[in-house]
């Protein structure tokens, strides 16, 4: 199967440091992807650099929409949205002083194009589209399970559903691959099992493929069919979840020296 | 225990503080005939003062500490609720509608004339709360928008022989271009260095205002800008004063007509956005220095159509009416009122030009007083007298 | 080209710069730790002049001799603009510190108008005639032509003021303190660094070399009002981006640029639009070199 994504090579450095050092990685369509290392590995700098935030120093970020060849590199991250990769991220930005449905509504941005002519008059366009963006908005946060919310500040919210409306805004600006930094980070037991279930709907329902940044070794096993091991920004390892789970390297990572001898 | 301590430490903040000003509150010297006043009395007000204050301060910081811990969202003020109940606000509405009809009828030409230049400012406020209040971006040159507005109608009128009504237009496009002239290299920048290199802009366009004697004749400005004409028909100073008052009042209830349109727009939203957070902004796909653009190049309209009927209104110009303090007053009516807030807004710029004009005492502490004022409401009261309200929306389902 | 009147220009330059420098290394400081532009920053430095020309009227009507009257006066100036320096960051800014950037901002600018309006109300708005504090040396006579003592003066101090700051910066406990803390507040204070003293100190120390500078600058131009302090600040704040706003070097070097730029302008073309200049000057920069000349660019961390 042809990938949606390809990231080849790719090698960030921030002064002295070297972020990532020439990583590959690649995500079929309706894959669900993990990403995973050690803190201060490089994975989220590895969504910054894929979804234009930051301009990777070196390598390529290839997507294959409708078959054709894009480049990514260099990019503005709004562009990148509008080629339909969106994220969440680590440490949670939400439009803190709008309520839970306009953040939602504002991931219709990059889908939507009333301008300010159309706000001022209103036309039927205009109040169609506002129309449109309002119901699937809300049918979004339906389906995340955040309805109660809807006109709640965001920044009142509980943590975990914080968390959640990260993913529903994402999901409004109409992604093919949904990118999650660390989404179950905070949440409790119940709430990680239920984001198990909304990942898996999402994929299933819509065939939005993922890639997950996750510490939860549990969620990352039960829910990803290829996983990709990073450290010190190389990858060490990639495989499917009964490879890593028995590779050394990995392991060896993870708990550190002192295991070897 | 604790009230005993919460004495000290303001006993000490009151000792503090009449060290600190002692020298330049105390102490006045005479260079010409080379004699010191002191200046005792001084001292004893600031102790005096700074130890209630110091009170005050603390007892609010920790009021504001406690209101942090609870919960913040039935926070609504009595004036939010009266504008957001339907019942309220219709004859609410109506009263002041009918009050604005009536004003130049019931009070003198003097009052009306006050009146007009509160309603300009105004103006100038609702648009800069499109660029601070929406869009996040602080802009401290903002009157010079407001000069590019007053001399475009000064200059054409005067080479051209332009009116009001065309140059009204022209004015709001002329500075709508110097807003996308300004913006488009300063946007992409952090917001600190925006506010910094606005300001510059500002004493540009008053410096070259002043030195420029060939294009704008200098300190001097330009005299005998014509009223705004009503179909050639000849009318009294009297009636002129009327008329210009209308025409503000119409103009305000276009710009509130406008920006609450846009405040709940896709583009107000991106706005509102941009102002939480940039990077998220991006990330959903906001093309971040366009939609700052926009909100750059409509504030200065409207800076630039309350210039034209400034200058209309006062018949004179020159660079004094536009300085940094101008700037400022204006950023003070939207930070006082409440940022994003239209309601806000207009009860902040009411507040601060008219409250000087009829308490001349008041004057010379103008100035220090809003200093305090853009302080105080930043600590206590972010989100000002009307605090904005975010919409909400209704659903069939 | 007439040497001479280069060398002039040169070193008309290099004394302007001495002073933006002195007022910009307050700026850079400030912004380095906490992010903020203390616009209050130029008000601090008038108040240093105001202080000393009181405190150095009062002594001098006393009677003092005049090497005392400069030093107590120069003190005076250096411990007032300190004192002032630190309670403008607990009312204005400290309350501010977790509130969106902003907020400080507006706070910063209130706390400018504050105590320009401050000064205006309590002594006047007049401008008022400064003591020229340095005496024409007699050894420095056959130079004089080409850089007066007073001058003089200022280059020497604002290269003591250097190396005494770069020496706190480098090997003192708070120097250190400082430059954690610029690096990464939280890890700063995880390592037990007192946050809050290191901004203090740090407004502290801003406030002592704006205070040198005021004074050089009061009695090298010989009079001043309340309002010097806004332009000289815009000025010194130009210079401190044009470096690369956070670093010391930079500030220095940015001021020095400045000082150059905008004594070989005026000398040579035209002094009409002198004030502009520096507006100008930092617009492009901003377009060209955000960074400034010495600041590294910096991705910020998401
Ligand atoms: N903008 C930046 N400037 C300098 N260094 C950076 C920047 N962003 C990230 N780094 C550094 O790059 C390295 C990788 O950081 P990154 O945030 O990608 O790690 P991570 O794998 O996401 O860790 P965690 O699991 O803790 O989230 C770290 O050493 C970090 O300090
Ligand atoms: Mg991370």
């Amino acid at each position: 199967m042809k990938p949606i994504l390809e990231v080849q090579n790719m090698t960030m450095d921030f002064g002295g440091l070297r972020a990532i050092d020439s990583v590959d990685l690649s995500i079929e369509k309706g894959q669900i992807v993990a990403l995973i290392g050690p803190n201060g590995a490089g994975k989220t700098t590895f969504f910054n650099c894929i979804t234009g935030i930051y301009t990777p120093t070196s390598g390529d970020i290839y997507i294959y929409p409708r078959g054709k060849e894009e480049r990514l590199n260099g990019l503005k991250p709004n562009i990148v949205t509008k080629k339909g990769l969106a994220r969440t991220f680590q440490n949670i930005r939400l439009f803190t002083s709008m309520t839970v449905l306009e953040n939602v509504m504002i991931g219709c941005h990059a889908i939507t194009k009333a301008g300010i002519m159309g706000a001022i008059f209103r036309g039927a366009a205009t109040k169609a589209e506002e129309r449109l963006i309002v119901k699937k908005s809300y049918g979004i946060l339906e389906k995340i399970g955040l309805e109660k919310y809807v006109d709640e500040l965001a920044i009142n919210l509980p943590y975990g559903a914080q968390r959640r409306l990260e993913i529903a805004r994402a999901l409004a600006t109409d992604p093919f691959l949904l990118l999650l930094d660390e989404p179950a980070a905070g949440m409790n037991p119940q709430e990680t099992m239920e984001l198990d279930e909304l990942i898996l709907k999402i994929r299933n329902r819509e065939g939005i493929s993922i890639l997950l940044i996750e510490h939860d070794m549990k969620l990352v096993m039960s829910l990803s069919e290829k996983i990709y091991v990073v450290d010190y920004g190389k990858k060490i390892a990639e495989g499917t979840p009964e490879e890593i789970r028995n590779n050394p390297v990995v392991i060896k990572a993870y708990l550190g020296e002192e295991i070897d001898e | 225990m604790t009230a005993q301590n919460e004495i000290k430490k303001s006993i000490l903040a009151s000792l503090w503080f009449m060290f600190l000003t002692f020298p330049i509150m105390v102490i006045k010297v005479n260079t010409v005939t080379n004699s010191i006043e002191w200046r005792w009395h001084n001292m004893a007000i600031v102790g005096i003062g700074a130890f209630f204050l110091s009170m005050l301060w603390r007892y609010l910081l920790k009021r504001k500490e406690e209101g942090r811990k609870k919960d913040q969202s039935d926070g609504l003020s009595i004036v939010q609720r009266l504008l957001h109940e339907r019942r309220f606000a219709l004859p609410g509405l109506m009263i002041i509608g009918i009050f604005t009809l009536l004003f130049p009828h019931i009070f003198s030409m003097y009052q009306t004339n006050i009146m007009i230049s509160a309603l300009i400012f105004v103006v100038l406020g609702l648009g800069l709360n499109i660029v601070i209040g929406l869009a996040g971006l602080l802009v401290l040159g903002y009157a010079a928008f407001f000069a590019v507005g007053a001399y475009s109608y000064a200059l054409l009128n005067l080479h051209y022989g332009i009116g009001f009504w065309i140059a009204l237009p022209i004015g709001g496009i002329f500075a709508a271009l110097f807003g996308i002239l300004l913006g488009y290299p300063v946007l992409r920048l952090r917001g600190d260095y925006l506010a910094i290199v606005t300001l510059g802009f500002g004493e540009i366009i008053r410096l070259v205002l002043e030195n420029w004697n060939e294009f704008s004749f200098g300190p001097s400005g330009i005299k005998n800008i014509p009223k705004p004409g009503f179909f050639g028909i000849e009318m009294s100073m009297h009636t002129t004063t009327i008329y210009i008052f209308y025409i503000v009042v119409v103009l305000v209830i276009f710009t509130i007509f406008v920006i609450n349109r846009l405040k709940n727009s896709r583009i107000g939203r991106a706005w509102v956005a941009l102002k939480d957070d940039e990077i998220a902004s991006q990330a959903m796909g906001i093309d971040k220095a366009k939609t700052k653009l926009r909100a750059f190049a409509l504030g200065a309209t409207w800076a630039g159509m309350a210039g034209v009927v400034f200058a209309s209104k006062t018949t004179f110009i020159n660079p004094a009416s536009f300085t940094l303090w101008e700037s400022v007053i204006i950023l003070c009516t939207v930070v006082l009122g409440g940022m994003g807030s239209i309601a806000g807004v207009i009860a902040g710029a009411l507040l601060l030009i008219l409250l000087p004009e009829y308490m001349r005492d008041f004057g010379q502490f103008r100035m220090i007083t809003f200093g305090a004022v853009l302080i105080l409401m930043m600590i206590f009261r972010p989100g000002g007298m009307i605090e904005d309200v975010r919409k909400t929306y209704k659903f069939e389902k | 080209m007439d040497f001479e009147y280069f060398t002039q220009l040169f070193l008309g330059g290099l004394t302007r710069g001495s002073i933006y420098a002195l007022i910009a290394l307050g700026y850079t400081m400030v912004y380095g730790i906490i992010e903020l532009i203390n616009f209050a920053h130029g008000e601090i430095y008038m108040i240093g002049a105001f202080t000393g020309l009181i405190i150095s009227s009062v002594l001098t009507m006393m009677g003092m001799p005049t090497l005392a009257v400069i030093v107590l006066a120069g003190m005076a100036a250096i411990i007032y603009s300190c004192s002032y320096g630190y309670t403008i960051e607990k009312i204005a800014y400290k309350p501010l510190r977790n509130a969106p950037r902003l907020s400080a901002l507006i706070s910063a600018i209130g706390m400018s108008l504050f105590l320009q309006n401050y000064v205006l109300l309590a002594q006047t708005s007049d401008f008022l005639p400064f003591p020229s504090l340095v005496p024409n040396f007699a050894f420095w006579e056959p130079y004089s032509h080409i850089i007066s003592s007073a001058e003089l003066m200022i280059l020497l101090t604002t290269l003591i003021v250097m190396i005494l700051l770069t020496l706190l910066i480098k090997f003192t406990k708070i120097g250190k303190a400082m430059r954690a803390t610029s690096q990464d507040k939280v890890m700063a204070s995880l390592l037990g660094i007192n946050v809050d003293q290191v901004i203090s100190a740090t407004f502290v120390v801003g406030s002592a070399t704006a205070a040198i500078g005021g004074i050089l600058i009061a009695s090298h131009i010989g009079q001043i009002n309340f309002y010097m302090g806004f332009i000289a600040g815009i000025k010194a704040f130009v210079a401190a981006v044009l470096g690369g706003i956070g670093s010391i070097p930079g500030a220095v070097l940015g001021s020095f640029v400045l000082g150059w730029t905008e004594s070989f302008f005026t000398g040579y073309i035209s002094s009409d639009y002198e004030d502009v200049f520096a507006f100008i000057f930092l617009v492009v920069i901003l377009i060209f070199r955000p960074s400034g000349i010495l600041g590294r660019s910096q991705a910020q961390k998401v």
